[in-house]
C-alpha cells in the first residue's frame, strides 16, 4: 500500500514537472533570446585564439545587434582551456541546459572532434571558427567551418615554391593532426611538380627547444624549410632559425601563415622580415571591408591587431546570424540549411560556405613579411582564387 | 656533432640553474617544493616586463630577476613554508602544487596567457664558428653565467661560515640551535637564494624555453628529473645530471627523432635503476 502511494506520488510529480518544463520551454521559445554557445580556450596554451575570437564575436554582435523575429540573439561564452573532454562536457551542457541553437568556437582539432558526436545526436549545427584539420567537417553532418584548412595553406605555399624554382625542401611540423595534414599535403604537391622533400621532421607539440631539429635542417642544406607550428610558437622558432644562421646559409623559410601570426608578428623583430607564407587572412589585406574591420577591432580592443582567428570568429558569427534569419530563428536542420551555400564579402575577401562539404572556400594569399609604416605586416603579393579544401577531393 | 654537443651543454646548464635551487630546498632543507617553477616563472616575467614596459636593458634586468623572486621567496618562506616544515611530505606536495596552480592563474589574469618574447640585445644574437663548431652567442653567454654561478655556490656551501652553518642546521637543527646558530634565519636565507636562482634561470631561459603562464607545470618534470638523477646532497650532482640530460635531450632529438623527448625519461629510468639514490646521493637521509 505504502509502496503504491509513493509510486503514484512520483508519477504525479513527474507529470507536473514534465508539463511545467514543456510549458516553460514553449513560452521561452517564443519570447526569450536565441542562444548560441561559444566554447573557446580562454586560458591555457591556446588562450590567444580564444581572446581573438571572443573579441571578434563581441565586435560582430555590437555592430549588428541581431534581432530575429522579435527575439534577441545572445552568445554564451564558455572556457574549455583546450581540454577536449571539457569541450565536450561544456557543449553538452549548452545543448541540454541552455538550449542553444548552435555551438561555435573550438580552438583545437581534438576539441572539435570530441564535440562532433554531440552535434550529430542533438542535431545542433556546430560552427568551427579555429581548428583546421581537414577531417573535422567529416566528423558530423552538422559541422560548418569558417576558419580554414591546413591542406589549403600547405598546397598554396607548395605551389608558390614550385613556381619559384625551389626543388629541394625539408618540412618541419608539430606532431599532431594539423601538422600531419600540413606535412602530407605540402609533400604531395611539391613532389607532384618534380620537387623533393629530403627530410620530414616532426617536433613535439610542447617543444622546449628547437636546436636539434634546426641543426638537422642545416645539415640537410635544402633550398627552403617549410614550417607549420601552432600560432604562439612561431616567434621562438624564428629567432632560433636566425640564431643558427640558417638564413645566412641560404635556406629560405616558408610556411603556413601560423608562424607569422598577426597577433605576435610585430613583437618578433626583424628576424621575421622576408619570410614567405600562405594564408587566408592578413590584417594588412587591402579591401574596404577589411580596413573597416581592423579599425573597429583595434578600437574596441585597446589597439590589439586582429589575426586569422579573429576573422574566423567574425565570419562564423555572421554565418550563424544570417542562417538564423533564413530559418526565422529555428535551429537544427533549418539553421544548417540556412548556413550552407552562403556567399559574402568577408574581411579576408570573397567567401563561400560550400554546400556539399560545409567547409569554407576562399582565396589563399601568398604573403611576405615587410615593414609597413614602422610595423611588421604580412604583405600579400599573390593569390590562388576560390580555393576548396584539397583534403576533400579524395 | 660538436655543435650539437655545445647546444646540449648550454641546454643542460640552463636546466641546472633552474633546478639547483630545488636541489637546495629539497635536498638540504628536506622540503618538497613543487612550486619551484613558479619562482622561475617570476624571474622570467620580471625580465620580460621590465624590458618591454620600462625599456630596461637585458643585462640590467638579470639582477632584478634574481632579487625579486628571492624577496618573494623570503616572504613566502616566513609566512607559508615555515609552518609546513614539520609536516609530512605529502602535505608539502599538496601545498606546493596548490601554490603552482594559484600562480598560473594569477599570471594569466595579470599579464595574459600569450607567449612572452624576449628581445635580446644585438651583441647576444647570432653565432660564430670556431673550427666548424657553430656557437650561438646567447648559448655561450648562458654557459658562462652558469659556470660562474656554480663556482660561487660551491664556494659558499663548502668554504664559508654560512655554508657550514647551513649544513649544521640541516643535519641537526636542535643541536645547531643550541650552538647559537639562528636556524630559522639560515633557512630563510637559503630558501630565498634558492628562489632567486630559479628566478635567474627563468630569466635566462625565457629566450630558449619560451615563457607563458603554464611554465611551472611544463618544466616541473625537468627540474624533478635533474634533482632525482643528480642526488640532492651536492652541487656537482645536479650539475652533472643537468648536463647529461641536456646533451641526451638534444642528441636524442637529432639522432632518434622517433623517440622524441622520451630519451630523457629512458635515461632517468636507467640511472635510477642503477643508483636509486641518484648519481651522487649518499643513500637515504634519515
Amino acid at each position: 500500500m505504502h509502496k503504491r502511494t509513493t509510486l503514484r506520488a512520483l508519477a504525479a510529480a513527474t507529470m507536473t514537472l514534465g508539463l511545467g518544463l514543456a510549458a516553460q520551454t514553449a513560452s521561452a521559445a517564443d519570447t526569450g533570446p536565441i542562444k548560441i554557445g561559444l566554447v573557446l580556450p580562454m586560458t591555457g596554451q591556446q588562450a590567444s585564439t580564444g581572446r581573438q575570437i571572443d573579441a571578434a564575436v563581441k565586435l560582430y554582435m555590437a555592430q549588428n545587434n541581431p534581432v530575429i523575429g522579435g527575439r534577441k540573439v545572445e552568445v554564451i561564452v564558455k572556457d574549455d582551456a583546450s581540454t577536449p573532454d571539457q569541450t565536450r562536457r561544456l557543449a553538452q551542457e549548452l545543448v541540454v541546459n541552455d538550449k542553444v541553437v548552435a555551438l561555435a568556437g573550438f580552438g583545437i582539432t581534438p576539441s572539435a572532434m570530441a564535440t562532433a558526436p554531440i552535434a550529430t545526436q542533438s542535431k545542433t549545427p556546430m560552427v568551427v571558427m579555429a581548428a583546421a584539420t581537414s577531417a573535422i567537417t567529416e566528423a558530423s553532418p552538422y559541422v560548418v567551418r569558417t576558419s580554414f584548412t591546413l591542406p589549403q595553406a600547405a598546397v598554396a605555399i607548395a605551389e608558390w615554391a614550385n613556381k619559384n624554382g625551389i626543388k629541394k625542401v625539408v618540412s618541419l611540423v608539430s606532431d599532431y593532426g594539423p601538422g600531419i595534414d600540413a606535412e602530407k599535403y605540402f609533400a604531395d604537391r611539391i613532389t607532384l611538380n618534380s620537387g623533393q622533400v629530403v627530410d620530414k621532421l616532426r617536433t613535439p607539440l610542447r617543444a622546449p627547444d628547437f636546436a636539434p631539429v634546426l641543426q638537422k635542417v642545416r645539415d640537410a642544406s635544402p633550398q627552403a624549410l617549410f614550417v607549420f607550428l601552432p600560432s604562439g610558437q612561431g616567434a621562438a622558432f624564428m629567432k632560433q632559425f636566425a640564431e643558427r644562421g640558417l638564413d645566412k646559409a641560404g635556406i629560405r623559410l616558408i610556411g603556413t601563415g601560423d608562424i607569422t601570426d598577426d597577433d605576435q608578428l610585430n613583437d618578433m623583430g626583424d628576424v621575421a622580415l622576408g619570410v614567405v607564407t600562405s594564408h587566408h587572412y592578413a590584417a594588412n589585406h587591402k579591401s574596404a571591408v577589411n580596413q573597416k574591420f581592423v579599425e573597429a577591432f583595434k578600437k574596441a580592443n585597446n589597439g590589439m591587431r586582429p589575426n586569422f582567428m579573429a576573422v574566423g570568429g567574425y565570419d562564423g558569427m555572421r554565418v550563424i546570424v544570417e542562417g538564423l534569419k533564413a530559418s526565422k530563428g529555428v535551429g537544427g536542420d533549418a539553421l544548417l540549411a540556412g548556413m550552407k551555400g552562403q556567399i559574402f564579402e568577408s574581411p579576408r575577401g570573397p567567401v563561400l560556405i560550400d554546400a556539399q562539404t560545409r567547409d569554407i572556400v576562399h582565396d589563399m594569399y601568398v604573403r611576405k613579411v615587410e615593414k609597413v609604416g614602422g610595423e611588421l605586416h604580412n604583405v600579400e603579393f599573390d593569390a590562388i582564387k576560390a580555393m576548396k579544401d584539397p583534403g576533400k577531393s579524395k | 656533432m660538436l655543435t650539437l654537443l655545445f647546444d646540449g651543454i648550454a641546454y643542460g646548464m640552463l636546466l641546472f640553474v633552474l633546478a639547483v635551487g630545488l636541489a637546495v630546498t629539497l635536498g638540504l632543507m628536506n622540503f618538497v617544493n613543487l612550486a619551484h617553477g613558479a619562482f622561475a616563472m617570476a624571474g622570467g616575467y620580471v625580465t620580460v616586463l621590465l624590458m618591454d614596459r620600462a625599456g630596461v636593458p637585458f643585462l640590467a634586468t638579470l639582477p632584478l630577476a634574481f632579487l625579486l623572486p628571492a624577496l618573494v621567496g623570503a616572504v613566502a618562506e616566513r609566512l607559508l613554508y615555515r609552518p609546513m616544515y614539520k609536516r609530512p611530505h605529502l602535505d608539502h606536495v599538496l601545498f606546493s602544487i596548490g601554490l603552482v596552480f594559484m600562480t598560473v592563474a594569477a599570471v594569466d589574469w595579470l599579464v595574459g596567457s600569450q607567449q612572452q618574447i624576449v628581445k635580446l640585445p644585438q651583441w647576444l644574437q647570432g653565432r660564430f664558428e670556431i673550427a666548424d663548431v657553430g656557437i650561438g652567442k646567447y648559448r655561450l653567454f648562458i654557459i658562462v653565467v652558469c659556470l660562474l654561478l656554480t663556482l660561487m655556490l660551491q664556494w659558499v656551501l663548502g668554504r664559508t661560515r654560512f655554508g657550514s652553518r647551513l649544513r649544521a642546521a640541516v643535519d641537526d637543527p636542535r643541536v645547531a640551535a643550541g650552538l647559537g646558530i639562528n636556524v630559522n634565519q639560515v633557512f630563510s636565507i637559503t630558501f630565498a637564494v634558492g628562489s632567486g636562482l630559479a628566478g635567474l634561470g627563468g630569466a635566462l631561459g625565457a629566450e630558449v624555453l619560451g615563457l607563458d603562464p603554464s611554465f611551472p607545470l611544463k618544466f616541473m618534470i625537468y627540474f624533478l628529473i635533474v634533482v632525482s638523477v643528480g642526488g640532492t646532497t651536492t652541487i656537482t650532482g645536479p650539475l652533472l645530471a643537468a648536463l647529461l640530460l641536456g646533451i641526451a635531450d638534444v642528441m636524442g632529438k637529432y639522432y632518434v627523432p622517433q623517440l622524441g623527448a622520451f630519451v630523457v625519461y629512458l635515461l632517468m629510468v636507467v640511472i635510477l635503476f642503477w643508483r636509486p639514490q641518484g648519481l651522487f646521493g649518499r643513500g637515504a637521509t634519515r
